[in-house]
């Protein structure tokens, strides 16, 4: 069996940006992550670092399993529905219950408590696992055709509607008394 | 004109799009190793059989060896154990295993049944190695060269075909290019 050649892999995002550009709600949505990724992009870091610069993340869990810092627990879960669960592959790490997904959050966790930065820990996945592992792609200059491609549609779509609208116009109604000879 | 030719055009578009997309050679669950051309993630490890044992692939530096990833829990990793004792037997490179998710005694039983193809099997416990090389499953199969580079992945079970032609010319190559 022949995986996907490196010279193929233009072509995934192209078939991404023409899936999402058949719906207006595909680019509301994105618009929408955009928004969010750029908000906690820059939350300070407040772990609970010991002196050797080792972590222990049990430490700063609650009997719950959530971090007791709220502010470190909604990022977590910020970033652990950000990343894809390469097992199921339509589930986030945050939905899965596979033991890689388990694995994974353990490691978002741990990176959290040293006090990462929320794109110092998506690299983290992305040198290991690929872009793939991102449901919203971070907007970069080789992304832009799926960022841009809902608006491309869009403003495509509305230029149809603008010629045919005019074209209609123009034309006589059917109920519109023909001018007699 | 135009009128014709630009729906045609998309048309045309639209099937090598899913000529791509639907093709049912392509595995949708292989995905492309972010790794490859990048230097091995170094792991220190226990011996699977021997947890006073150290296994490092750092020891390997300057050879080509080959890293596969498996695990008593995974099923078509029993069927690939045969191929892989057959590999092993032409010598060509050291298979180094990685075992993942998995339990000692369990592990120990596999290798007395099935054979042991491993030069060594190093024993990821907590999974941490297997994320470094960035596993989602077994058995996935890493090629390495001289450089300590990971020059290729494979996933899904190893035939003796597969490695004839997927692995032993890469090897050859990376043998020639030195180190």
């Amino acid at each position: 069996m022949k995986r996907g050649a490196p010279g193929a892999l233009p072509l995934a995002p192209l078939a991404s940006a023409f899936a999402l550009a058949l719906a207006f709600v595909g680019a509301l949505a994105c618009v929408g992550s955009a928004k969010t990724l750029a908000a906690n992009g820059a939350t300070a870091a407040n772990g609970a670092v010991s002196a050797g610069g080792a972590v222990d993340a049990r430490a700063a869990v609650d009997i719950n399993g959530q971090l007791k810092d709220p502010a470190l627990q909604s990022r977590f879960e910020h970033i652990t529905k950000q990343l894809r669960c390469v097992v199921c592959q339509n589930e986030s790490i945050a939905d899965s219950n596979v033991e890689l997904a388990g694995d994974l959050r353990r490691q978002v966790r741990e990176m959290l408590v040293a006090g990462k930065s929320n794109d110092a820990i998506f690299g983290f996945m992305t040198d290991r696992y690929g872009e793939f592992v991102r449901f919203s792609p971070p907007l970069e200059p080789k992304t832009l055709l799926i960022w841009g491609a809902p608006f491309f549609m869009l403003l495509l779509g509305g230029f149809i509607i603008y010629r045919v609208v005019r074209q209609r116009s123009r034309m006589p109604l059917d109920d519109e008394p023909t001018p007699g000879p | 004109m135009w009128k014709f030719l630009l729906p045609f055009a998309a048309f045309v578009g639209l099937v090598v799009l899913f000529a791509f997309g639907l093709n049912p050679k392509r595995d949708i669950h292989a995905l492309p190793s972010p790794l490859i051309g990048k230097p091995a993630p170094l792991f220190t490890l226990t011996d699977v059989l021997d947890p006073q044992r150290a296994v490092s692939n750092g020891a390997l530096k300057g050879q080509v060896y080959v890293l596969n990833v498996w695990g008593t829990w995974c099923v078509s990793c029993r069927e690939e154990q045969a191929s892989l004792m057959a590999i092993s037997r032409q010598h060509v490179v050291p298979i180094i295993g990685l075992d993942y998710m998995d339990q000692r005694d369990k592990a120990k039983q596999w290798l007395e049944q099935l054979g042991n193809p491993y030069q060594a099997v190093a024993f990821d416990n907590d999974g941490r190695t297997a994320i470094n090389w960035g596993v989602y499953g077994a058995p996935e199969t890493f090629l390495v060269d001289g450089h300590g580079r990971v020059i290729y992945k494979f996933i899904s079970p190893v035939t003796t075909e597969v490695w004839e032609h997927e692995f032993l010319p890469r090897i050859d190559a990376a043998r020639r290019d030195g180190a």
